[in-house]
């Protein structure tokens, strides 16, 4: 705070950047040391000093090179904020209710103009309902790729969560016909197509499918055989943890093996394994082994509450069986991470009825028990 | 402890499986769809029925059925017994014959096909040439003639079917023998009638389709007679003593003519138009058959006036000056005559008309004075007002069987009381382990009771709801009320009559419970009827209850049908099951749900807006609850468009089936090509070709609570349980929606002494929202020892162990997706099997059954036996949820059959192959009702002799037949109890073979 008063209307100076920063019509100017920016949420509460707005929630964003606005509400974007801005930082602050979410967005060169003209114009509110961006502890994936190290190159397997969204999965399936290489030549064998994507729609908005591409697995479970009412129904009844394996129609986009950077994708929407799988997994974790295990109940015209499971004592015998399982899997190489933790389910080799589903940390307690 | 194992790695349980658990589809029940061709054994007294699907169904006594299939799936249009043999001949459109025998293995007869044909001419000839018209088996047991299209008579030897070229008698060889007179013309075409001489085998009559009518002698090839008509010839009838001859033509006239060798006639005898002096209709097959009176029956199809009746399907019936015009509802496919089945016998005496119509089989009493029909004990038609729904009741206490029975024999006056006629072979089927019944509901309001029990399905009783609404056909306005001088002597027969006076009638949950005889019955209109099996005719008004399901709901328009109106005053009800209230759902939405607690006096239903619950003790509403969403306008608009009736659905089909034939035989017209069809042609092709760009998509998207009928209450179950706390258990009532909420109520019901003092109380206890929001398919508690909780009045009738209340129950919820167990009362996730998301398949429908042990008399278990939507049946296990066995058993696309399924509370089920029939299918070892019969040669010479003391004439039909069959009889295990329509006999045979059973 006492660097941005020093500083106040200094420019010049080598490592110090300017900053620009509106709220509403109120513009303030300081300036911030480049190469020791800080942390966000100390920016966020010096944005908050300056424009003596301590108790307000807000938006922050600012215009990068490109002039797109792009929102900062954590350490890394703001770093990026601060490491690209030249000369001059702009930033733009929006009350959080009054918020235009349509104005962020990594837009064309066409559309650049309109982007500040949104900002200017609080009231020039757009229809479609947008994600509110907000703070890191907030965020939770919508997509990811899974099995990157098991799958063929030429396969994705790809994890849609639905859950808490309101966003419509957003995609149509078709029968189709595709070639195979066998051992007596090429065969064409019927197969199980991607149709369309639904703007808007959660599939179109991972930019992980597209259409034409073939589906090979729902949740693990191979389609070949399957009528297209059965694949439907299937992904139906997955569909609030869908895990697709496809392979896409557009092989150039293929993840390349050993490389965890995001060569391909430039996509704005997170993915977990590129983006913050350290803070995002855990609190996620529950649900993957079953994510429609969080019926509610009402009791006697109560609150609604989700149903608890069944203690386990009277069914050891059979998680003994899903221990035994899930320690199998940890012998085989690997590691108990929450990555990794998913391959045995949607690896295709477990098509065991999974009637029983004590959850997750049920079973680590177990576990360790076995262990001994 | 028993070691958990996962399944399919335990060879005890494997073991244990194949004990349980067998696949059989075992018999069909009902009328067989399409009919094309009817064959008829006098000796074998054995019927045959051909299907447009290539099927071929033998009936004999009750039990006694066969069937085959031919390969080749085509229409079957002639059936041929051969004379003494087990054995018959089958010709198809395809102009193949097939011979098909009777053979015995391992003590019982099965049906099989030895050897087929098809006949060829010499290369070049037109296929008219050898196109099969007639075929006449001949009585030297080995030779098949053929009468063709060309007109030229082939002759085959069997079993092989070889061709004697040298026998063939050729339209030229018939033209040179024929006297000069008859030979200018051209009399040939094609054969429409061989006949050999009824005691002469060396004599057939050839008559073809021009007029004439020739006898030829075998041995010396030569036109023996000659008769020459100068109508269209339809069909031949040989007189028993071969003396005289009886034509039917096309324009609606038979003639008759002598036969003698000398005396070469003109003219016939006698010619007549029986329903002249207008144009007539062709009278396309006669009967002419003698009797010891003297006077002859003269039974013939068709011949019509064109003009006024034209579009009637007839038979009618001419002895002693009395004619009666049976009038039938569909199409008459073939009809015969039972008859003296000894060539040695003088007369015919005719006993039985037999007529297969396109939609059910009617016989009728030809020795009992107004020829009364008789009651058939298998072939019903089912659907003669299409079936809506179907209910199954197994092991019904004796006392309610007698009743019911008693009942329904009150409706069967007017039939006959013969016994069944054909009842050829022997059932060797054991007597069926217990009394089921099958009630279906069908679209004109009426509920039949079927005995189920056994191999024939035979109706019992029915009931008619009709005649509780005002209707805009008053019943007594009759059509049958027919003066006496009408002309034609027209007679409705049969059952089938698929037109319904108000779809609103229409039946579509059913339940009955066993012990106290209690009916609930709910329809299309929102009308549920509570009924009570009551011995005597009584006259009594039926109380009226509105249950408005909407409430508080404001705003909402139904543009549905109206509710029915229901007569205000007393009604006279037959005996049998009589309504005393009446609840009308508003708005009048199809009822989708129904469960009846005949202890507790309870009757809960649900519609596509919320469910109710009604006390018919106190006759008063105990509480209604509406499940619609807000957002649900479908629903709340009109009657549900998806939830189409079956027959309507199938109507549909069929429709849309004939106009792509007709249209793709119209598709060439005779006149020249216009510009507009040239257009139209263009569009199609456009139109093809864009179906070819756009191939069916599915779209992929999570339900929602805001998806159509949510709402929709899809099942409903009274259960005694714990469901507030572990330590009192009450009843309650739970309700399952298709937006896959779950509702429990607990209900306090006063104890009988004050049962019509207080009033029941309800009190909403629990609601569960399943995240997969499935439809929920049924709901089940399960006791302290995981059993099923019994049925209500089970316990107290001494036929259950009571359920054990000490140890915790659980509640299994099955939803279209998924099984879950959870616990009560402290609602918590125990166990779930998701199917869908492995499988892809979703649970149509699911029942729970014992399944016995076919090698441990008392051991057996509880599962659930369910239907997918692929129409696979899978046996999940209780309470661990462990998928058993499955076994394909329906075509996935034939969404009727599977939509139309029922499983029995022993493993069983039925389910619609068609419209008229019922697949039977068992899951058990235990319990298997299939046919198991015995067809001999030996027996038939047996029978067909009858040669009681009383002349045939005299003495009455049934006398003659168990006179034949006793001989037969003696020795042979005893039958299955078939009970015939006569009350007394009835009960007595019942209570017989029951008690039997019993010891």
């Amino acid at each position: 705070m006492n660097r941005s008063h020093r500083h106040g209307a200094g420019s010049g100076c080598l490592g110090t950047m300017e900053v620009k920063s509106k709220f509403g019509a109120e513009f303030r100017r300081f300036s911030l040391e480049r190469s020791k920016p800080g942390k966000f949420e100390e920016f966020y509460g010096l944005l908050q000093h300056v424009h003596k707005i301590p108790n307000v929630d807000v938006l922050v964003g600012y215009a990068d090179i490109h002039g797109d606005l792009l929102p900062i509400n954590n350490d890394d974007n703001y770093h990026k904020a601060v490491s690209t801005a030249n000369p001059l930082l702009r930033i733009f602050i929006q009350k959080k209710e009054e918020a235009d979410y349509s104005a962020f967005g990594t837009d064309t060169l066409i559309k650049k103009k309109n982007v500040l003209t949104n900002v200017l114009r609080p009231d020039n509110h757009r229809k479609k309902p947008h994600i509110v961006i907000s703070m890191p502890q907030d965020f939770r994936p919508v997509s990811s790729i899974i099995d990157v190290d098991i799958l063929p190159e030429t396969h994705r397997r790809v994890r849609l969560y639905k859950y808490g969204t309101e966003k419509p999965l957003g995609f149509y399936i078709r029968d189709g016909s595709s070639v195979r290489v066998t051992p007596h030549g090429l065969e064409k064998v019927p197969g199980i197509f991607i149709s369309r994507l639904v703007p808007g729609g959660l599939a179109q908005s991972t930019g992980l499918l597209a259409v034409n591409d073939e589906v090979l697995e729902v949740n693990g479970i191979e389609v070949s055989g399957k009528s297209l009412d059965q694949v439907t129904d299937m992904m139906i009844a997955n569909s609030r943890n869908l895990i697709i394996t496809v392979r896409p129609a557009n092989q150039r986009n293929n993840v390349v093996r050993n490389s965890r950077t995001s060569g391909s994708s430039g996509q704005s929407t997170d993915n977990s394994l590129l983006g913050y799988p350290q803070q995002i997994e855990p609190s996620f974790e529950p649900e993957d082994e079953d994510s429609d295990e969080d019926d509610i109940i009402i009791e006697d015209n109560g609150v609604p509450q989700q149903i608890p499971k069944a203690v386990a004592n009277t069914e050891s015998l059979e998680s003994l069986t899903q221990i035994e399982l899930s320690f199998e899997s940890g012998q085989n190489g690997f590691i108990p991470s929450n990555e990794v933790s998913l391959a045995p389910v949607a690896s295709g080799t477990n098509t065991e009825f999974e009637t029983h589903a004590p959850d997750q940390k049920l079973l680590e307690e177990d576990g360790t028990i076995i262990t001994l | 402890m028993r070691r958990f194992l996962r399944p399919g790695h335990d060879p005890a349980r494997e073991r244990l499986k194949r004990d349980l658990f067998q696949f059989n589809k075992t018999v069909e029940h009902g009328f067989p769809h399409q009919p094309s061709a009817l064959g008829c054994s006098a000796s074998l007294r054995i019927l045959a029925i051909g299907t447009r699907s290539g099927a071929v169904k033998l009936y004999g006594a009750p039990g006694v059925e066969f069937m085959g299939l031919h390969q080749e799936n085509n229409a079957v249009m002639q059936i041929h017994f051969l004379p003494g043999q087990c054995q018959l001949v089958t010709l198809l459109d395809d102009n193949s014959l097939h011979l098909w025998s009777l053979k015995v293995k391992g003590g019982v007869s099965e049906l099989q096909e030895d050897e087929s044909f098809t006949l060829r001419g010499p290369p070049g000839a037109a296929p008219s040439a050898t196109q099969i018209t007639v075929v006449l088996p001949h009585s030297s047991r080995e030779l098949l003639y053929l009468g063709t299209e060309g007109g030229n008579v082939f002759v085959v030897q069997l079993p092989a079917f070889r061709v004697l070229e040298d026998r063939t008698i050729s339209t030229d060889a018939v033209l040179q023998r024929l006297p000069e007179e008859a030979r200018h013309r051209r009399v040939f075409e094609m054969v429409e009638a061989l006949q050999e001489h009824p005691q002469d085998p060396n004599q057939i009559l050839i008559g073809y389709s021009r007029g004439l009518i020739v006898i030829w002698d075998l041995q010396g090839s030569r036109v023996l007679c000659h008769f020459l008509s100068s109508q269209q010839l339809e069909n031949v009838c040989w007189q028993r003593d071969g003396r005289l001859l009886v034509s039917c033509h096309s324009d609606g006239s038979y003639c008759q003519w002598p036969v003698s060798r000398d005396a070469q006639q003109a003219e016939p005898l006698r010619s007549c138009v029986p329903y002249g002096p207008f144009p007539c209709k062709a009278i396309t097959k006669i009967f002419w058959l003698t009797t010891q009176q003297g006077m002859p029956f003269t039974i013939f199809q068709g011949g019509m006036p064109r003009a006024s009746y034209g579009d009637r399907h007839c038979i009618s019936v001419v002895h002693d000056g009395q004619q009666t015009a049976f009038d039938f509802t569909s199409r008459v496919i073939d009809f015969t005559v039972l008859a003296e089945a000894d060539p040695a016998a003088a007369f015919d005496d005719p006993y039985a008309l037999v007529v297969l119509a396109e939609e059910e089989l009617v016989v009728i009493d030809l020795q009992t004075a107004g020829w009364p029909p008789v009651q058939l004990p298998y072939l019903a038609s089912l659907h003669c007002s299409a079936i809506t729904c179907s209910h199954h009741v197994s092991n019904i206490p004796l006392k309610l069987w007698e009743r019911i029975i008693a009942a329904g024999s009150r409706q069967n006056a007017q039939f006959s009381t013969m016994e069944w006629p054909i009842d050829g072979g022997t059932s060797l089927a054991p007597a069926p382990p217990q009394r089921d019944l099958l009630l279906t509901g069908h679209e004109d309001g009426t509920v039949r009771f079927w005995d189920a029990s056994g191999v024939c399905l035979r109706l019992l009783y029915k009931l008619s709801t009709v005649r509780v609404f005002l209707t805009d056909t008053d019943p007594s306005e009759n059509l049958s009320a027919h003066g006496e001088d009408e002309w034609p002597p027209l007679r409705k027969v049969g059952s089938f009559d698929p037109y319904s006076d108000d779809p609103r009638l229409g039946i579509q949950k059913i339940f009955l419970c066993k012990y106290s005889g209690y009916l609930a019955v709910a329809g299309t209109a929102g009308q549920v009827l509570v009924l009570e099996l009551n011995d005597e005719a009584a006259e009594q008004a039926v109380q009226q209850v509105e249950a408005d399901l909407l409430q508080d709901q404001e705003g909402y328009r139904w543009k549905g049908h109206e509710r029915l109106a229901a007569r205000s005053g007393p009604v006279r009800f037959e005996p049998g099951f009589q309504p005393f209230v009446l609840v009308q759902c508003q708005p009048p939405a199809v009822v989708t749900s129904l469960a009846l607690h005949s202890e507790w006096r309870l009757v809960a239903f649900g519609t596509s807006h919320g469910f109710g619950l009604f006390d018919h003790q106190q006759r008063r509403q105990v509480f209604v609850k509406c499940t619609l969403h807000p957002s649900d306008q479908l629903a709340l608009e009109g009657p549900l468009s998806r939830v189409k009736s079956l027959k309507k659905s199938l109507r549909q089909s069929f429709r849309r089936m004939r106009r792509s034939r007709v249209s793709s035989r119209k598709r060439r017209p005779t006149g020249p090509p216009g510009e507009v069809q040239e257009g139209s042609a263009k569009a199609e092709r456009a139109g093809l070709q864009n179906m070819e760009l756009a191939p069916v998509q599915r779209r992929i998207e999570a339900r929602s609570a805001e998806d159509s009928f949510t709402g929709f209450v899809r099942t409903l179950y009274f259960a005694d349980t714990y469901l507030r706390d572990s330590s009192r258990h009450c009843p309650s009532l739970w309700a399952g929606t298709n937006g896959g909420t779950v509702y429990a109520f607990s209900l306090r019901v006063p104890p009988a002494e004050r049962r019509m003092d207080e009033p029941v109380r309800a009190e909403q206890a629990k609601e569960i929202q399943l995240m997969h929001r499935a439809p929920i398919v049924g709901i089940l508690v399960l006791d302290g020892h995981s059993v099923p909780l019994p049925e209500p009045l089970e316990v107290a009738h001494d036929l259950s162990k009571s359920p054990d209340m000490q140890g915790s129950h659980q509640l299994l919820v099955v939803s279209e997706e998924q099984f879950k167990v959870f616990t009560l009362p402290k609602v918590s996730a125990k166990l779930k099997l998701k199917l869908t998301a492995l499988e892809g398949s979703r649970v149509r429908r699911v029942g729970v059954a014992h399944f016995g042990s076919r090698r441990a008399e008392d051991y057996g278990e509880y599962h659930l036996a369910v239907l997918t939507n692929l129409g696979d049946i899978q046996v999940v296990s209780l309470p661990l949820l462990k998928p058993q066995v499955r076994y394909s058993c329906i075509r996935r696309e034939d969404v009727s059959g599977i939509a139309s399924c029922v499983f029995t509370k022993y493993g069983q089920g039925f389910y619609l192959i068609s419209p008229s029939e019922f697949e039977r299918f068992s899951l058990s070892t235990k319990w298997l009702v299939e046919p198991r019969c015995l067809v001999d040669l030996a027996e038939t010479k047996n029978h067909s002799r009858p040669g009681n003391g009383a002349g045939p004439g005299k003495a009455s039909a049934p006398a003659r037949w168990v006179g034949g069959g006793e001989g037969l009889l003696a020795g042979q295990p005893q039958r299955a109890s078939v009970p015939h329509p006569r009350p007394a006999g009835v009960l007595k045979e019942v209570q017989s073979t029951l008690e039997g059973d019993r010891g």
